[in-house]
């Protein structure tokens, strides 16, 4: 599956205003690295708040995060969420074997899809691939797995993936990274390596675009979701849960 | 997908996507935790007019690998058995609040009218209906023959399966035995040719159907001419029911070892394949008849494989028959710019 | 027959008899009274005081003969469940005929004089139309011992056609023998053609489609072959024979050969074989399953122009009612036959009156004047439109166009082939002696119908 085309979840307030004032900054980890202007031009609905050169420097500061918090990368498993969780893992996998030169620089894919709790709000989705390193013989036993996605939204796509690796094994410690958290969580999860805390409104959507998946040049677009009613209708559900935390890219 | 029915207007895509499925149910099959959550509370009836212990338990295993509620419904010292219409008991099962039926039944079309006579609403999975169609089996023929001839074999299945997104463009298959009665044969000759394989069916005379002109495939009396000049990639041998034979001026050929020795498979006949080869057969195999020992039990036979096979692929069948939205039903709609790569519309 | 002449005196305006010129048609006394230009009959001529007039404006109308059916399941005794000697008579005469020969499957079999006549009985009792009862060739349709023939042909219900239809005479000896032995009785055989051991297990037939649904398949030749037989034995013996419900082309081309040949043989098909093809067995719904099945749509083809050019004689309706639960269940469980008495005149206009094959002076020959003399009731039905003829009359708008709903059927069953598909034509009025079965597309219950009801529907149609 590919979970980084979703809709937007379709909940939202019929009309937000353009203008909307973000809601409910998460206050984790601020990353002011940012030089793409996050310029917001009231007349149109898309500002890019990440460019191509502050992806790659979150990502740089996630991987060394991640070395300093786990004293290195010995038992490191970076698992990467479907699609572009995977990229980012491998991206992070890179940057990793360079800064720790025992770390293989392996990765892996985890599909949560058979453990989404929204199968039956969703049109049919394709089941997705679940790799492990080849080194792994197929355990996660005792591993330090960092789950890695596009965007943290609800926390439902991390639930799905929780259970989904603990029918892989049993792992010493998980920890999570996300390229962006953008707050509304409906359960609770918490990102250990955030790329930049983004406040949104509900209403809004936020597509995270790599050049490996999506060609172009890497970047974060919050849009507002125009005339709602018309594009969201496609979903037909107005739960929050049934869209995950991804959000589309077309 | 409502209801997988037949492999006679399947599509391609559809095709590919049961199967890739499959191959991604087939990988979690290797973990120590076979289990998945997918489908908990949804109840799966396997009802079984015949006789089958084989295919029933391939379902039921499908279906409990998913979580889902398995309801076991057989003919013998049930309600069937004292007059009870199908029609009727669709209408139990309906009350049940079934959410897919499984059914077998020794009529052909009985899953076509259990899905579409409006006696119930469930997601029907055809696992056999008379001479007609015995869909799960020409996919999981369908997926062996993928990750034999088009992936990488040889693995313990973790690992991704490289045929995933194949089709089976170029292969040859032979289809070998009783036809005109086999829901298998009808099956496969539809699937195969969907996705790209050649099929060459090699029977007597006797057991070709009136009308085979018409299905996707070449027709051959010779087994032996067959395996020489086409040299298949696949041969795939059909059960002869002992019934064909004792039926006296009606019998279908002259006696089990003329059939033995003009189209049953051995390793003499083995031995002119392709080194790539594999052999296949449905079960229950009558050793001895339509295939020798060694060639049953040869390393080039994925027998034993086809079953595991067929728990992967009925998963697949039922996750999507099961897992998306009831209410768009079997036309899920692409509308909007929503991007289709994770919405199936089957 | 017995049932007392109309009381009321019918002046049908502007009808075109055979589908030609229009005239005035008046019906009195149960017979044909006067035929006149438009115009130039008086609604009372003739009439004393006092007499019941009714006029009809008819104009366009087709005045045909009161349809004959040689091939009607009545189902009683037996399976009342199913149709009933009164319930499928009214659906006759819905469709516009004025006589059926009943057919001999039912419980207890009509193979002895007894029971013959109790069908004739019950006929007369329900007052539709006339009851011809066919009579077995074997005792209980079992192929094996020839039932009392002799007996059938001299009861009160004077049976002059014989047949195990559903079963086929398929002994050789056995069909010489009953083809020689009615010969005493001016008696003819008419054979359901089937193969039994080419047919074993059959559902459909046997061909493209049936290899793809997986139905074991009814194969052509397993009819063909037994009229071939059949035809030469005929002619060996010099007997009459019929053949019913020829469904496929070869049959076509083996009574055109006898025919030709000089063989005493005549033919039917079917309203459904006219039109309807074994594509249609692909849904499994088993209102298409029929005995013979439905054929490809080069034998619909073929049996249209058999029909056409007189090698065919007749349409005959082979109408099967069937109770709910034999239909509505698996295709192999079901049971045979389809009704068709209330469809099969606007199944001939539409495939042969409207496609231009045939005119409707054929379809009188066909659906009425040719099965009455093979059955040898051609004294009272299947006359000519002529003063001083008996009142056997079917008025038909052929303009009319009406959707087929089997739950709207006069008969007591449901299953129609035609169900949700719109039919040209339309039976205006059927008349039985003078009397109106059928007025304004309606049946019209009577004193005569045996139900002990009062006759206030008859008279009281009348102005």
């Amino acid at each position: 599956m590919n979970p980084g085309s979703r809709m937007p979840e379709s909940s939202a307030p019929p009309s937000p205003a353009s203008g909307t004032v973000p809601s409910a900054a998460p206050s984790a980890t601020s990353s002011p690295a940012s030089s793409a202007a996050p310029s917001r031009d009231p007349g149109t609905a898309a500002r890019t708040v990440l460019g191509e050169a502050d992806i790659a420097r979150a990502l740089t500061r996630i991987a060394h995060e991640i070395v300093e918090r786990n004293k290195g990368a010995a038992d490191l498993l970076l698992l990467g969420i479907p699609t572009r969780g995977v990229q980012l893992a491998h991206r992070l996998a890179e940057r990793l074997a360079q800064i720790e030169p025992t770390f293989s620089g392996e990765y892996g894919t985890l599909d949560v899809t058979m453990y989404r709790d929204d199968l039956r709000r969703q049109p049919t989705r394709a089941v997705g691939q679940t790799v492990l390193p080849g080194s792994l013989d197929g355990t996660i036993d005792d591993k330090v797995v960092v789950l890695v996605d596009d965007v943290l939204f609800s926390g439902r796509t991390i639930r799905a993936a929780l259970d989904a690796l603990n029918d892989l094994g049993r792992p010493r410690v998980v920890q999570l990274a996300a390229l962006v958290d953008r707050g509304h969580r409906e359960l609770p999860i918490r990102a250990d390596y955030v790329g930049k805390n983004l406040p949104t409104s509900r209403s809004e959507r936020v597509r995270v675009r790599l050049a490996d998946v999506d060609g172009g040049a890497d970047s974060v677009v919050i849009s507002e979701v125009a005339s709602a009613g018309v594009s969201t209708g496609s979903t037909g559900d107005a739960s929050t849960a049934s869209t995950g935390e991804s959000e589309a890219t077309l | 997908m409502k209801h997988l029915l037949t492999t006679q207007g399947l599509s391609k895509d559809d095709a590919i996507l049961l199967l890739d499925t499959s191959a991604q149910m087939a990988a979690t099959q290797s973990r120590e935790n076979k289990k998945l959550p997918t489908l908990r509370g949804r109840t799966v009836v396997n009802l079984f007019y015949e006789d089958s212990t084989r295919t029933r338990i391939s379902f039921e295993t499908a279906a409990k690998r998913l979580s889902a509620d398995v309801i076991n419904f057989s003919a013998k010292g049930s309600s069937v058995s004292k007059g009870e219409s199908l029609k009727d008991t669709a209408l139990t099962l309906h009350a049940m609040g079934a959410d897919a039926v499984v059914v077998r039944h020794s009529a052909s079309g009985a899953a076509h009218q259990l899905a579409h006579a409006g006696w119930l609403d469930a997601g029907v999975l055809n696992a056999g209906d008379g001479m007609h169609q015995h869909p799960t089996q020409a996919l999981l023929d369908a997926f062996t023959i993928r990750r034999h001839l088009v992936g990488n074999v040889g693995d313990d299945g973790r690992g991704p399966d490289s045929s995933v997104g194949a089709d089976l463009a170029g292969l040859r298959i032979a289809i070998v035995g009783d036809v005109l009665h086999s829901r298998v044969a009808r099956s496969n000759v539809y699937l195969l040719h969907t996705l790209g394989a050649e099929v060459t069916l090699v029977a007597p005379p006797t057991l070709v159907p009136v009308g085979v002109e018409t299905w996707p495939c070449r027709v051959s009396y010779h087994l032996d001419e067959t395996l020489e000049q086409w040299q298949p990639d696949a041969v795939m041998m059909l059960r002869v029911q002992r019934e064909r034979m004792s039926g006296g001026s009606g019998a279908f050929f002259p006696s089990p070892m003329e059939y033995s020795r003009k189209f049953g498979f051995d390793a003499r006949r083995l031995a002119v394949l392709p080194d790539h080869a594999i052999v296949m057969h449905p079960g229950p195999m009558n050793r001895g008849l339509e295939i020798s020992a060694a060639a049953a039990d040869h390393p080039r036979s994925v027998i034993v494989e086809q079953v595991a096979n067929g728990v992967a692929v009925r998963m697949a069948a039922l996750y999507l028959l099961l897992a998306g939205d009831d209410s768009t039903g079997s036309t899920s709609s692409n509308t909007g710019s929503t991007s289709t790569d994770e919405r199936i519309a089957l | 027959m017995s049932s007392t002449p109309s009381s009321t005196t019918y002046v049908l305006r502007g009808v075109r008899p055979y589908g030609t010129d229009p005239v005035d048609v008046v019906l009195s006394d149960g017979v044909i009274a006067a035929i006149g230009a438009p115009g130039t009959i008086e609604a009372g001529e003739g009439q004393g005081a006092g007499a019941v007039v009714r006029e009809i404006q008819a104009e366009g109308h087709v005045l045909l003969p009161g349809l004959v059916d040689l091939h009607t399941h009545l189902r009683e005794p037996g399976r009342e469940d199913a149709e009933t000697v009164f319930s499928g008579t009214r659906a006759a005469a819905a469709g516009g005929f004025t006589a059926v020969h009943a057919m001999a499957n039912t419980t207890p079999t009509q193979d002895t004089a007894g029971v013959v006549e109790q069908v004739y009985r019950l006929g007369q009792e329900a007052g539709w139309v006339d009851v011809h009862p066919i009579g077995a060739v074997t005792v209980g349709l079992g192929g094996e011992k020839l039932a009392e023939l002799g007996a059938m042909a001299d009861s009160a219900a004077r049976v002059r056609v014989f047949s195990d239809d559903g079963k086929c005479v398929h002994d050789p000896v056995l069909m010489r023998r009953a083809l020689e032995y009615v010969k005493a009785f001016d008696g003819v055989v008419a054979q359901h053609a089937q193969e039994p051991r080419l047919t074993e297990g059959a559902q459909m037939n046997e061909g493209v489609v049936s290899a793809q649904i997986g139905l074991t398949g009814w194969p052509a030749v397993a009819e063909e072959s037994i009229i071939a037989r059949d035809v030469l034995l005929a002619e060996h013996v010099g007997s009459r024979l019929h053949v019913c419900h020829l469904s496929t082309a070869g049959s076509v081309e083996i009574v055109r050969w006898a025919k030709g040949r000089g063989i005493n043989v005549t033919a039917e098909v079917t309203p459904h074989h006219l039109v309807l093809t074994d594509d249609l067995a692909r849904d499994y719904d088993p209102v298409f399953k029929v005995n013979p099945p439905l054929r490809t749509a080069k034998d619909v083809e073929a049996v249209r122009e058999g029909l056409a050019d007189g090698t065919i004689d007749i349409v005959a309706t082979d109408h099967a009612p069937h109770p709910v639960e034999d239909k509505d269940c698996e295709w192999a469980s079901a049971a045979f036959g389809m009704t068709g008495l209330e469809t099969a005149l606007s199944v001939v206009q539409q495939t042969m009156v409207d496609t231009g094959r045939m005119t409707w002076a054929d379809v009188a020959r066909v659906l009425s004047e040719n099965p009455a003399r093979i059955g040898r009731i051609s004294a009272t039905q299947g006359r000519p439109i002529a003063v001083g003829e008996p009142a056997n009359l079917t008025l038909v708008d052929p303009a009319a166009t009406r959707a087929i709903d089997g739950r709207t059927q006069v008969t007591a069953s449901d299953n129609t082939p035609f169900q949700g598909m719109e039919l040209p034509g339309r039976v205006v009025a059927t008349f039985l002696r003078g009397r109106a079965t059928v007025l304004d597309g309606a049946v019209v219950d009577g004193p005569g119908n045996g139900t002990g009801a009062d006759g206030k529907t008859l008279e009281g149609a009348a102005r």
